[in-house]
């Protein structure tokens, strides 16, 4: 079980997560090139360690965040909301 | 004694006798006995035979290490295969029987293949059974006697009638194992406050110190265990419990075995619990397996593992036989030997050392206890009860014989290093004690006395307290006292027994007893070049079988070494994977089993339906009215063209809610909705709605669906059922990472409305007297939206009223706050009736669509682009969306690409089915020119059949000609005319009414 | 190469096992080979007999970092199948499974090959529907494919759940399907291949690639503590889950892959109680078989995030063990024996790749999905042909590299361009 400690849930079971994937992708604009677009959806780093990634907490508060996990070890060393102003909110509250 | 009971001793109790049966047999045993102590005790010898060559088989170990005595529990339903005797707590009624042989284990048929053995040797089968012809056609006879040879118990064909839990679980400490050093470990974290979980795979705890006759720190074993279990009173103490599996974020998995044990349980227990730990640390105070030796005939009943020997005889009052030999290598195999001449039992020792250290010969000889030096065991003669055990002096080809009735081997340990192995832990191999250790375990995790090398009592539980101590310093930051851990070490000068050869000599030397491999077939393995010890391990099946190499693995592997001409630990070791023993598959499935499997979500209208006597389909997790029979008996072929009918003809009436409804709120709302949707929704009116279509990123249509817009704001946007969750999720996802300076916040109501669409020519009429307010053109046009109320029977709820149609008549789909469904469901299904209407079902929306042209997830199957589907004209060019970009790619702009299209058959009687294949008739092979995705008897077409689906290049390219649709799998070809999917009332006269 | 056959196997029961040749080389690397096949799993394998044994090409190493067959390719479940709908696949897996239909005789090693039928479950008349499509194409294609009714399917596999949460109807069978030992598929590659001349460099690990004007000319390997180049003049990667890695290092830089860990699970060994593959998708997905030795061989999903680590976990084995009791509710005293996982080179279409790539000189075979064991014969062969004669084969001519820019995406299932969903 990866426990992935949600900022604003506490340390969950990833099994309350959707997994989106690779944060690091930058979505073109909507009217970019082809080859913009082409890049963001099918191309992937996959990287063999340390990984930026996505985890919707669909079955908590439904936020995203960015988790950093390594795929090889699956140790999590952080996880902040995507969101950046739900971030900044969440850093004022506290 | 009677049979081999001891008259004395042991932990059990003599007061309670237990009645068991035996392959039919009635037995008894007493309270505290394992199903193995009670067959030892009434002298039972064969318990089992072997997987490949059936030689029987006895009882090697009294732990869950067990590599030999498999049985079958119970009967019927409940019967449990391939149970490992030691690890059966016995109890009053229990009933236990050989397996794996014919027509019993004392007496196998089977044995027979004893004597072909030498052409079954390793991997023989890779190299025969080819068959005569090149196919596989001679294997498939070969491998069916093979499949019924092989296996070991058979399992039950009734369902497993008992239930099983799942519980989960959170503690600050978890220990593994209640031996001296897991209860020392959780005394001391316990008393510093921590919340502390032990858990114990036997029935009963305090591990090695049950029976023993030690000294702990000045007191006796029993006393000082009790001492301890009293400082536990905070703890969580289960035993019965095997922590099976350690995985990632140090999150246990434990069963828990609830009601095996019990002659009757109460039926509302579960017969096990998985539990799930969540523990802030972990001490795994597992112990230390003891290791077989390779000798000839080392597989007989009566030779087992030394310190089986002496638990049997110190804790469960058992002896083995009247004159053991005890095998070793080291001093800790004396221990046995002292064990049973206290009993009064005759024992000699074979020690493989010159000599043993001065403490432990001087108490052997003050036990009168024979000591011969310097040799191993060779190979054993004779038969079960007069045994002799050939020794010799390393090397030598023969030597003397001693008679006896059972063998100690003491092999040497290996630490039970299993679950830190399964976080991906290496082990390390010490060449001083002979065993591997654990690598550098993950954080949290801390191995602690023999897990951790450590042997001795006094030095595990100053291990095990040192342990505990830095569990308590990680978790609250302040380190209570405790002494220093003493290093890996405590059994003395090793000589390990591995396998014993005699020049000349062909022994019969078993390293895995239940897969029934030998020394010979290790070194035939790494003769023919399967050296690895992967290649080796599966080559051979070594170490396999159920107890997964427990007590054999490393002997097999320091066989394979010597093969080589190379160490152990350049031989490496295979891989420990959970669980550490095998868990049942009903534990880990836990409630979810028959009709719990997966949820079932119905419909706040489903009851008013179900006691009309509507019949359901599975819809995901939904039931769906599949439709409503007039009378029973009425079958599905002819209700759905009644319910159609009715609807082009009067009015009918559908359960709608299980669309997915996402309430999309804020300033940026229509932004949203102008970027997620192909058309634009920016300049739709406030209570108008607009059907939508939304692509995948990769512009592949993704789902449909109609938004109305609610205020300037305030979107409700529908779904299709299958997605509904997924668009949520979707928007979600672009709303807080692609566009966070959208201000738009988005929520599933999709359980907050009931809804229901009311359809056909009649539809207005059947409504407008129950409506509060004016339903008239003007009021509410089409696509127009409505907030009114509805009479029904007590009073009026609150509705929600769009004038939609799926269908192409003229439509309302009607929506009300969930509890209100049912009464609103009356109101208008007394309403329908009187006009001579219907309730139908999604049988008879599947056909009205059809009729209609409108595509569902059928055709929307996540391969169809927007002109695919007919749907091209939709999407806007003024503005981007999402999929716009990646829609345009070459391939999915081609001409021929499978476009919507009807489909008739040129002979009325002839029906085709969805899933058949649309050909040229030139060319009925490969893929085809399309295929069928719905079909209906079509009321709106004259009542002849009708078919929906896609084919290359659209409809239009085969105005003048005639396909074959071609269904192989059922049998059948229908020549048919394509037509194109939109004709029913083009100018939507029906629908605007 | 020794034959293997009965006489043989007899005439080493009376004389001893000492009648058996080495089953492969353990040679030292060469300082040149005309193809360097990185990854010595099944497809590696596979793909170097193919060279030497169709294409003549004899001077070919396949470089492992651990033992050969240590990957996936030891660690499956072993279903064999090839009722694939969409064209690029429905020909590919075809000639795939009539490659394994004579494997035993033409590697001279018994694969252990059972034709046992693969038996789809269908629960609802929607999924009853939508399948028929897929095995009408199979038919059309030449391949088998049949549906069994309830009644017959009760006949065939009476201890089936079938009225369970959902209703059992009826399922689609492709009779020539079943499962191989697969072990033997890469022992009995490796075999023939060393046999051939292939050199087989176990405990080697590609560190790096050689470049020179642009191409690949070699390896640079680390073996035995040692780091050396190994010059080539093609070099064919069949890494699977590692593809990312190596195709970095080569510049090929980033693929329409992730990695993704799919578990497998395997019980105590029972008397015969299930003689085909039964599989199920929809409201779960789940895949079960019996191994000649009696253990029932399971699996379902992907954890579905992006792994590296060939271990297991607990959710998965919890939904697996729901899946197995929705439709064989006998087993729940049924005991599992071991949990484990492989690392899955996740396309995103789900259809694998097998092509030249921009760089001259590498090739590409990866994109498996869970999907690879099934492939291995008709894999090798194919990445062997275009290896050799630089231009795909028939049967792989649609699984291009370029066709996700192009548009031309092999969705099996429709689920789209996430890895995650295949």
């Amino acid at each position: 079980m990866l426990r992935i400690p949600c900022p604003v849930c506490g340390p969950r079971d990833h099994t309350e997560f959707v997994y989106e994937g690779d944060a690091t992708v930058a979505y073109p604009a909507l009217d970019a090139p082809e080859q913009e677009w082409f890049e963001a959806v099918f191309l992937r780093e996959n990287p063999r360690g340390p990984h930026s990634e996505i985890w919707h907490h669909t079955q908590g508060c439904r936020a995203l965040l960015i988790v950093e996990r390594d795929t090889l070890t699956h140790e999590i060393s952080g996880a902040r909301l995507a969101h950046p102003g739900m971030a900044a909110a969440l850093e004022e509250d506290a | 004694m009677s049979g081999l009971r001891l008259n004395t001793g042991g932990a059990i109790d003599r007061a309670a006798q237990l009645s068991f049966t035996w392959d039919g047999k009635k037995l008894a045993g007493h309270r505290g006995d394992s199903l193995a102590s009670a067959l030892l005790a009434n002298g039972e010898r064969v318990i089992a035979r072997g997987f490949k060559y059936h030689r029987p088989r006895g009882i090697v170990a009294a732990g869950p290490e067990e590599p030999s005595a498999l049985v079958t529990l119970g009967k019927g339903p409940r019967r449990v295969p391939n149970a490992k005797a030691p690890e059966v707590e016995l109890f009053d009624g229990l009933a236990a029987s050989g397996q794996n042989a014919w027509p019993s284990v004392r007496m196998d048929v089977g044995a027979v293949n004893s004597l072909m053995s030498r052409f079954f040797a390793a991997g023989f089968y890779y190299k025969t059974f080819f068959g005569l012809t090149k196919d596989t056609a001679h294997w498939m006879q070969f491998e069916k006697v093979i499949r019924r040879a092989a296996g070991l118990g058979a399992a039950a064909r009734e369902p497993d009638p008992d239930a099983y839990e799942v519980v989960h679980e959170h503690c600050d400490l978890l220990v593994v194992g209640s031996g001296p050093s897991g209860l020392a470990a959780a005394e001391l974290a316990a008393a510093e406050g921590l919340d502390v979980m032990l858990v114990e795979q036997d029935f009963a705890l305090g591990g090695g110190l049950i029976g023993a006759a030690e000294q702990v720190e000045g007191a006796w074993a029993k006393d000082w265990v009790a001492a301890r279990l009293a400082g536990l009173k905070s703890v969580r103490v289960m035993p019965r419990t095997t922590a099976f599996g350690l995985y990632d974020g140090n999150v246990v998995g434990l069963y828990e075995r609830v009601t095996d044990h019990l002659s009757s349980p109460d039926p509302a227990l579960p017969r096990g619990r998985l539990r799930v730990v969540r523990p802030g640390a972990v001490i795994l105070a597992t112990g230390a397996i003891e290791r077989m030796a390779a000798f000839g005939n080392n597989d007989r009943p009566g030779v087992m593992l030394a310190g089986a020997v002496e638990r049997y005889a110190r804790r469960f009052a058992v002896a083995p036989g009247r004159r053991t030999v005890i095998a070793t290598g080291g001093d800790d195999g004396y221990r046995a030997a002292l064990a049973l001449a206290e009993a009064g039992l005759e024992a000699v020792v074979v020690d493989s050392r010159a000599a043993a250290s001065d403490a432990v010969a001087a108490a052997a000889d003050k036990a009168g206890i024979e000591r011969i030096m310097g040799h191993l065991p060779l190979e054993l003669h004779g038969k079960p009860g007069g045994y002799q055990l050939e020794i010799a002096a390393g090397g030598s080809a023969a030597g003397r014989r001693l008679p006896c009735e059972a063998v100690g081997v003491a092999g040497g340990w290996s630490p039970a290093i299993h679950l830190v192995c399964h976080r991906g832990v290496k082990p390390v191999w010490n060449e001083e004690m002979a065993c591997f250790l654990s690598g550098e375990p993950p954080a949290g995790v801390t191995l602690t006395g023999a897990a951790a090398g450590v042997f001795g009592t006094a030095e595990a539980v100053a291990h095990a307290r040192a342990s505990a101590a830095d569990a308590v310093e990680r978790l609250t930051g302040r380190r209570p006292q405790a002494p220093e851990a003493p290093a890996p070490g405590g059994l003395g000068p090793q000589q390990p027994l591995w396998e014993s050869k005699a020049e000349g000599r062909k022994l019969k030397s078993f390293v895995d007893l239940q897969h029934d491999v030998t020394s010979a077939d290790i070194k035939q393995a790494a003769a023919e070049g399967y050296v690895s010890v992967e290649h080796m391990k599966r080559y051979t099946t070594h170490g396999m079988a159920t107890d997964q190499g427990k007590t054999g693995g490393v002997l097999g592997l320091a066989i394979l070494a010597e093969a080589l001409g190379q160490t152990i630990p350049e031989t490496g070791i295979t891989t420990f994977r959970p669980p550490f023993t095998p868990v049942p598959i009903g534990a880990i499935a836990g409630r979810a089993r028959g009709e719990h499997w997966r949820a079932v979500r119905r419909t706040p209208m489903h009851q008013v339906q179900a006691e009309a006597g509507a019949v359901f389909t599975d819809a995901g997790l939904w039931k769906r009215c599949w439709y409503m029979p007039a009378h029973d008996g009425e079958e599905l072929g002819k209700a759905y063209v009644r319910e159609a009918t009715a609807v082009r003809e009067t009015v009918g009436m559908v359960d709608v809610t299980t669309l997915g409804k996402i309430q999309v709120q804020g300033p940026d709302a229509a932004e949203l909705l102008n970027r997620v949707y192909v058309n634009g929704f920016a300049k739709l009116p406030v209570m108008k709605c607009r059907y939508g279509v939304m692509l995948r990123d990769d512009g592949i249509v993704y789902d449909d669906g109609v938004t109305w817009r609610l205020a300037e704001d305030d979107f409700l946007m529908t779904a299709t059922t299958a997605q509904a969750a997924g668009v949520l999720q979707w928007l979600e996802l672009l709303l807080q990472t692609r566009w966070p300076e959208l201000r738009v916040h988005v929520a599933s109501t999709t359980d907050q409305w009931a809804g229901i669409a009311v359809a056909g020519p009649r539809a207005r009429k059947a409504l407008a007297p129950i409506v509060a307010d004016d339903m008239g053109d003007e009021a509410l046009p089409f696509m127009g939206i409505l907030r009114t109320e509805v009479a029904v029977e007590g009073g009026r709820v609150p509705v929600l009223i769009a004038r939609i149609s799926f269908s192409g008549e003229m439509a309302y789909e009607v929506y009300t706050p969930s509890d209100f469904g049912p009464a609103l469901w009356r109101a208008v299904e007394a309403r329908v009736k009187a006009e001579e209407g219907c309730v139908y079902g999604v049988e008879a929306l599947g056909a009205l669509r059809i009729e209609k042209g409108h595509v569902t997830h059928a055709e929307l199957d996540g391969r169809v682009t927007l002109a695919d589907a007919g749907l091209g004209r939709m999407a806007s060019s003024k503005k981007p969306f999402i999929g716009k970009v990646l829609a345009g790619r070459p391939e999915l702009t081609r001409e021929d690409r499978p476009q919507l299209a009807h489909f008739e058959p040129v002979d009325p009687a002839q029906r085709f089915r969805i899933g058949a294949i649309v050909c040229d008739p030139e060319h009925v092979e490969g893929h085809g020119l399309g295929w069928i995705t719905g079909v209906t008897v079509a009321p709106a077409f004259g009542g002849g059949w009708l078919g929906i689906g896609m084919i290359a290049g659209g409809p239009e390219r085969y105005a003048d000609r005639e396909v074959i649709i071609a269904d192989p799998v059922r049998g059948y070809r229908v020549r048919a005319r394509v037509f194109p999917a939109h004709r029913l009332d083009t100018k939507g006269e029906r629908m605007h009414g | 190469m020794q034959r293997y056959n009965v006489w043989q196997v007899i005439r080493a029961g009376l004389k001893g096992p000492g009648i058996w040749d080495k089953v492969w080389d353990q040679p030292e690397p060469k300082p040149y080979y005309d193809v360097i096949v990185v990854g010595g799993g099944g497809h590696g394998l596979a793909t170097a007999y193919y060279l030497a044994k169709v294409h003549k090409i004899r001077n070919v190493a396949v470089i492992e970092k651990g033992w050969l067959g240590g990957g996936n390719a030891g660690r499956n479940t072993t279903i064999v199948r090839s009722n694939y709908m969409m064209p690029g696949n429905t020909e590919f897996y075809e000639h795939s499974l009539k490659l394994w239909e004579t494997l035993s005789h033409e590697l001279n090693y018994n694969v252990m090959f059972s034709q046992r039928a693969h038996v789809n479950l269908v629960f609802t008349p929607g999924q009853r529907d939508a399948m028929a499509r897929r095995y009408n194409i199979m038919r059309l294609n030449g391949i088998d494919g049949e549906y069994w009714d309830r009644d017959e399917l009760m006949k065939r596999i009476p201890h089936l759940a079938y009225d369970g949460r959902y209703p059992i109807l009826g399922a689609y069978v492709q009779p020539r399907a079943g499962t191989a030992r697969h072990d033997a598929v890469n022992w009995g590659f490796a075999r023939a291949a060393s046999a051939l001349g292939v050199d087989i460099l176990q405990g080697t690990e590609v560190t790096g690639f050689v470049k020179k004007a642009g191409a690949v000319v070699g390896v640079e390997v680390r073996r035995g503590g040692e780091s050396r180049e190994i010059m080539a003049e093609k070099v064919g990667l069949a890494v699977a889950g590692h593809t990312s890695v190596l195709a970095h290092k080569a510049g090929l830089g980033r693929l329409p892959i992730e990695t993704h860990k799919l578990q497998a699970f395997v019980s105590e060994a029972l008397k015969p109680i299930l003689d085909t593959v039964v599989v199920f998708g929809g409201p779960g997905h789940f895949y079960i078989s019996q191994s000649d030795k009696g253990s029932m061989v399971f699996g379902g999903d992907l954890d579905g995030y992006c792994s590296y680590a060939q271990k297991g976990n607990l959710p998965i084995y919890e939904d697996v063990m729901a899946n197995c009791l929705a439709i064989m509710p006998c087993l729940g005293r049924v005991r599992v024996l071991r949990q484990w996982a492989g690392v899955m080179d996740m396309s995103m279409d789900g259809s694998p790749i097998i092509t030249k790539t921009d760089i001259p000189g590498l090739y590409l075979n990866a994109g498996w999905c869970y999907g690879g064991f099934k492939a291995t014969p008709g894999s090798g062969h194919v990445f062997a042909h275009t290896i050799a004669k630089d231009e795909p084969h028939e049967a792989n001519r649609r699984l291009t590299l370029d066709r996700y820019a192009r548009g031309y995406q092999i969705d099996e299932s429709g689920h789209g361009p996430w890895a995650k969903v295949h």
